[in-house]
Order: C-alpha cells, then sequence, then structure tokens
C-alpha cells in the first residue's frame, strides 16, 4: 500500500507524548483482532492435527496409500486416501480446465470489448453465478444437467475411449453421477472467481501500452494479444490457482453429484466415488464416537493443508503479477 | 547511388487507415465472436439454474401454508407443509454469525490500515485473512466440531453452526473493510487531528462513518454468502422437521440442511419440498442481495 493514513501529530511543545487511555484501548483492541484471525488459522491446522493423531494411530490401513475406507467401528478402522485424492483432483482438474479458458474470454470481453455502460451489469451477472449456494448447483446436476450431458458423456466414451482417461469408469458413462459431471458443475461454480481475479489485472494494463500498439496499427485481437494478455497472464494464472482451491474444498454440489461405489478407481473421468470433503460429508452420520471423527478429520486435514498450499500459491503469483513488469 | 526525386514527394509513413490483410482481419473477428461467446457460456447456466428453480419450486411457494407451518408430522408421502421451521433457522444462525463475525472483521479492518501500516503482524494477517477466504466450509465444520463438540463437549446445535459460519464470514467483512477505509481521503484524518481529536474518537467518528455505507453493504453481501452454506450444518446440527427457537439446543432445520434432506426422499412430496425450499432460499439471498444495494444508495455520503 502507497498511500499510508496519516498519524496525529506529536503534542506540541511538551517533552512527553501524552498518551490517551482511549487511543490505547483501541489499539489493542484493534491489535488483538488482527492477532485473532492468525491465531484462528494456526488453531485450524492444531486443532485437526490433535484430533487426527489417536485415530491415525488405531488405522490399520496405510493412510496415504491406501483406497479402504472403513471407519465405523473404532476397534478395526482402515481409512485412506489415494481413492479420495484422485477424485477430488480429477474433479477440480476437469473444472479448471474447462472453466480457465471460458473465463479468460469473459474476462477479456468484459475488459476490452463489451461498451463501458454495460461492462458493469454484465460483470454483475456474472457474480451472481457465486451467488447461487452449492447445494443448488448440486441438485440442478444431479437432476437437471446430468440427463441432458448423457449424450456427450457416451460419444466422449465410445469415440475418445482409446484414450486411458475417457475410458469406461467405475460408473456408466450415462449415469451421470461422475466426474465428468460433477466436473462441470464445479466449474461454472469457479467460474466467477477466476473471472474476478482476471477482470481486475487485465483492467490494470497500462493505457500506454495498449494505445502504444494501437497507434502501430495493431488490430484490437492484436492488442489484446501483445498488451492485455502478458500484462495480466501471472494474475490469470493466480485467479485459476483461487479456483483451483475453490473446486477442491467445495464439498455439497460434489456430494450431491457423485454416487459413491465401493469399487476402485479406474483412473477415468466416468469414475465414482468420493472427493475429501464429500466424504466427510457424508460420513456425518456416523460421527459417533472420538475415533471415528478422528478419521474423517484426517482426511479435513490433509484438504486444510492441500487447499492452504494452493491458496498461499495463488495469492503469491497474484502479488507478482503486474509489478516489475515493463 | 541516386535517389528518385518522385520518392522524396512521397509522405514519409503509409496513410493511417490501411487496409487490413484477410488474415488478420479474420483472426480479428473471431476473437470478438469467441469473446463474446465466453461470456454467453456464462449466462446460460445462470438462466438454466434460475429457471429450473422457479418451474419446479414455484408451486409450493404459493400455498400460504409454506409460509407459517413446518414440515412436523408429515410423512415422506405428504404433500403439505411449511418452511417456517427452515426460515426461523437460518435467520437466526446467521444473525447470530454476523453478531460475532462483524465487530471483529470491522477492529481487523481498521487495525490493518489505521494501525498496522505495512507492519510485519499486518502483513501476516492479511495473508491470513486471504487464507480463510480460501477456507474449505467443511473444514470450518469440522474445526468447530473438533473445537466445540469433541474439546469443550457442546452438543450439536444451531450456535455451533453459527460458529462455522463466522469463520467463513470473517474474510469478507474485513476485505471490505479494508478496502472501504483505505478510500477515506487522507485530509479528513488530518483536519480532524488537526482539531486536536485523538485518533480513536477520529476512527470513530470520522472515518467509520464516512464509509459507513460501504462496509455495510459488505456485510450483507457477506450474509447472503453464508446463508447457502450447506456443508457445516451437516456435520453441525441435526435436521428438525419442527420449529426450534433455541440456537443453543436440539437440532435446528435451516433452509440448504431442508433442501439437502429432503434431496434424500425422492418421493413426489419430497422433490415437491426440495424444490420449494431451494427457490425460497435463493429468493431470499436476492432479497438481501437487493437490500444491500437499496442499503448502500441510501446511507451514501453526500459528496457536495
Amino acid at each position: 500500500m502507497s498511500s499510508e493514513p496519516p498519524t496525529p501529530p506529536e503534542q506540541p511543545g511538551g517533552k512527553k507524548k501524552v498518551v490517551r487511555l482511549g487511543d490505547r484501548l483501541f489499539q489493542a483492541v484493534a491489535t488483538g483482532s488482527g492477532i485473532f484471525v492468525v491465531t484462528i488459522i494456526a488453531a485450524i491446522g492444531l486443532f485437526l492435527l490433535v484430533r487426527a493423531i489417536p485415530a491415525l494411530h488405531a488405522n490399520e490401513a496405510n493412510f496415504l496409500l491406501s483406497g479402504q475406507w472403513r471407519t465405523g467401528d473404532p476397534e478395526n478402522m482402515a481409512f485412506g486416501i489415494v481413492d479420495l485424492a484422485w477424485i477430488t483432483v480429477a474433479s477440480s482438474l476437469v473444472a479448471l480446465i474447462i472453466a480457465m479458458p471460458v473465463a479468460g474470454g469473459i474476462a477479456l470481453f468484459l475488459t476490452q470489448y463489451a461498451p463501458k455502460v454495460l461492462a458493469r451489469p454484465f460483470a454483475y451477472v456474472v457474480d451472481l453465478l457465486a451467488a447461487v449456494p452449492s447445494v443448488i448447483y448440486g441438485l440442478w446436476g444431479a437432476l437437471v444437467l446430468a440427463p441432458v450431458l448423457k449424450p456427450v458423456a457416451l460419444w466422449i466414451n465410445g469415440t475418445l475411449g482409446w484414450i486411458p482417461i475417457f475410458a469406461d469408469g467405475n460408473v456408466p458413462a450415462n449415469s451421470g453421477s461422475n466426474v465428468f459431471t460433477a466436473g462441470i458443475v464445479l466449474a461454472v461454480m469457479i467460474l466467477p472467481i477466476i473471472t474476478g481475479v482476471a477482470r481486475e489485472v487485465f483492467e490494470r494494463t497500462p493505457s500506454a501500452q495498449i494505445e502504444g500498439a494501437l497507434a502501430l496499427g495493431a488490430t484490437k485481437w492484436e492488442v489484446v494479444r501483445t498488451t492485455v494478455w502478458p500484462f495480466g497472464r501471472s494474475g490469470f494464472v493466480g485467479g485459476a490457482m483461487l479456483g483451483l482451491g475453490r473446486a477442491l474444498g467445495e464439498t455439497v454440489a460434489l456430494t450431491v453429484i457423485l454416487s459413491y461405489t465401493f469399487e476402485g478407481p479406474h483412473y477415468s473421468i466416468f469414475d465414482a466415488g468420493a472427493t475429501f470433503a464429500s466424504r466427510i460429508a457424508l460420513g456425518s452420520a456416523e460421527f459417533n464416537n472420538h475415533l471415528t471423527v478422528g478419521a474423517y478429520i484426517a482426511a479435513g486435514l490433509v484438504l486444510f493443508i492441500s487447499t492452504f498450499a494452493v491458496n498461499a500459491l495463488a495469492r503469491w503469483i497474484e502479488s507478482g503479477s503486474g509489478k516489475g513488469k515493463k | 547511388m541516386r535517389t528518385d526525386t518522385a520518392d522524396l514527394e512521397r509522405p514519409a509513413s503509409a496513410p493511417a487507415f490501411q487496409q487490413l490483410g484477410l488474415g488478420r482481419k479474420i483472426k480479428n473477428h473471431t476473437a470478438t465472436v469467441l469473446f463474446g461467446l465466453a461470456f454467453l457460456v456464462a449466462v446460460i447456466p445462470l438462466l438454466w439454474v434460475l429457471f429450473t428453480l422457479v418451474q419446479r419450486g414455484l408451486a409450493p411457494m404459493l400455498n400460504a401454508d409454506w409460509w407459517n407451518h413446518s414440515f412436523y408430522g408429515l410423512l415422506p408421502n405428504d404433500s403439505g407443509g411449511g418452511i417456517y421451521h427452515a426460515l426461523v433457522g437460518t435467520l437466526e444462525q446467521t444473525l447470530v454469525c454476523a453478531l460475532i463475525a462483524v465487530p471483529l472483521g470491522v477492529t481487523v479492518g481498521i487495525f490493518l490500515i489505521e494501525y498496522g501500516r505495512n507492519s510485519k503482524l499486518a502483513r501476516t494477517t492479511t495473508f491470513m485473512v486471504d487464507i480463510l477466504s480460501g477456507l474449505p466450509s467443511i473444514v470450518a465444520g469440522l474445526f468447530i466440531y473438533a473445537l466445540w463438540i469433541t474439546t469443550f463437549g457442546f452438543d450439536r446445535s444451531g450456535f455451533a453452526v453459527s460458529l462455522s459460519l463466522v469463520l467463513l464470514m470473517l474474510p469478507v467483512v474485513v476485505r471490505v473493510t479494508e478496502t472501504m477505509l483505505t478510500i477515506v481521503p487522507d485530509e479528513l484524518r488530518e483536519a480532524s487531528y488537526a482539531l486536536g481529536v485523538p485518533k480513536w474518537k477520529t476512527i470513530v467518528k470520522v472515518v467509520l462513518p464516512t464509509s459507513f455505507s460501504g462496509i455495510i453493504t459488505g456485510i450483507i453481501l457477506g450474509l447472503a454468502r453464508v446463508m447457502g452454506e450447506t456443508a457445516p450444518l451437516l456435520i453441525l446440527v441435526g435436521y428438525s422437521r419442527a420449529i426450534n427457537y433455541n440456537l443453543f439446543d436440539g437440532p435446528m432445520a435451516s433452509l440448504p440442511l431442508t433442501v439437502y434432506t429432503a434431496r434424500k426422499t425422492s418421493t413426489e412430496a419430497g422433490e415437491y419440498r426440495m424444490w420449494g425450499a431451494a427457490l425460497t432460499l435463493v429468493l431470499l439471498i436476492m432479497l438481501i442481495n437487493l437490500l444491500a444495494t437499496l442499503l448502500s444508495k441510501l446511507f451514501a455520503v453526500k459528496t457536495r
């Protein structure tokens, strides 16, 4: 931040500065809340860790390498995260692959193409996508979108089935309760986040660069390609990472859309199963003893750490964009 | 070497409005069309979701019972009943959440802008607020479960839900306060100091009122956002089909939880209730968004 608010001037004349009680109190409260926020994040990590450790000790399977999830009986628990990780990563990547080009396109459209008067209402429309609760996206995805996607899924499966990722999964391609449908719904959900960030960085393109390109006879597209895009690219990638963070942690929409199978994944986008988040949501019914809950908390801890990492990376990329580049 | 005099007579640069090559023209037009299409692609799901909601959820809402009855005593196959119990739950949970998150978030914002400056603590806080805003809601729920229910030994309740919503609302309030306080012109602060007003009084009487409309708008938008959260509810409170006014005891319904629970009863009556509750939730969120816009207009600082 370049401009800092001014401080009250020192008391004139007097050698000792008058410190008012109100000022002291107020500053203490404000600083205290700042410290509190920092503590919350630390507490989240700490509490999840403390609750997860006993369950991890009682775990009979390898937590990182097993795909089982048997947690009902605290005496005999075996749980691992491999399957959860695959479904989580696969659905988020499908979402990202779909959402990134669309979000980039929208951001460029809103900042460079849309008439100035309409840019704001148009951006508001995209932001409205974020106002719809995720449980409703879940319903829409499972009951409305999935039947519509059926022929698309069958076509992809039939025509491109020789590529392993599109081969038969552990649920039929036409069932709709698979990673394919989930990824498309997730793409809609993360679209406003990526668009928002990208719009902000594209808007900050120095107008001298744009005018320079125009003066050299560039077409609108060439202006975008040679000035706006190189300037905003890293910010756009940062926005995409934020979207990825959101997709990794999305819970209810995926709980509603994905069906749960006991069959292991076939590493296809026509797999079903559970993500970290939806596994926890599905397991809420069996939250009845500390060890069982601990198993879910262990999964939550992995989710927390991965979203923390992704978000931190996103902020880092984002903060570097548009600076130090000429 | 000899120079042709005719060449010297020629203008130094090519005419400004040259004919574009066909290839460049095509590329330019394709790009324009593609970027416009991208926007349309985003509008389609929005309209589609809203259309589905209205088409399937309007019927229950037109029934008078919908607004002042609960689902108490209804079997999965019975139609009728209302959403009153869930409305009560949603409003209570989000209001209590706001009561905690708003003062906390505003003071954090004040710290960041008025006191923290570029201190190390302020930078750490900003980073943590960023991380908090990317926190998956289910993790917020798990944390409150580990803290409130396992460690402190309380029962699952509506209040536990409020606590988890605080975590999700806090970053929104901090971000908004921060932005609004940066906009306040320094001249106002300087004028106040020049009159000998202490710093804390300057903040309370000058800085905050100036940015009031922006902060209130942001708070209400944050409220609308947490209102639709479902994930923490699944682990922090049981669903009740009866009206429960008590945040601290017993299962409690709310709109998102009702939608999620009704999804499991795949009867016609269940679907009817599910879409009804879903449309009610979205209408409530839209209403609150509208309120935010209205308030920001009403309280807007007069610039003249």
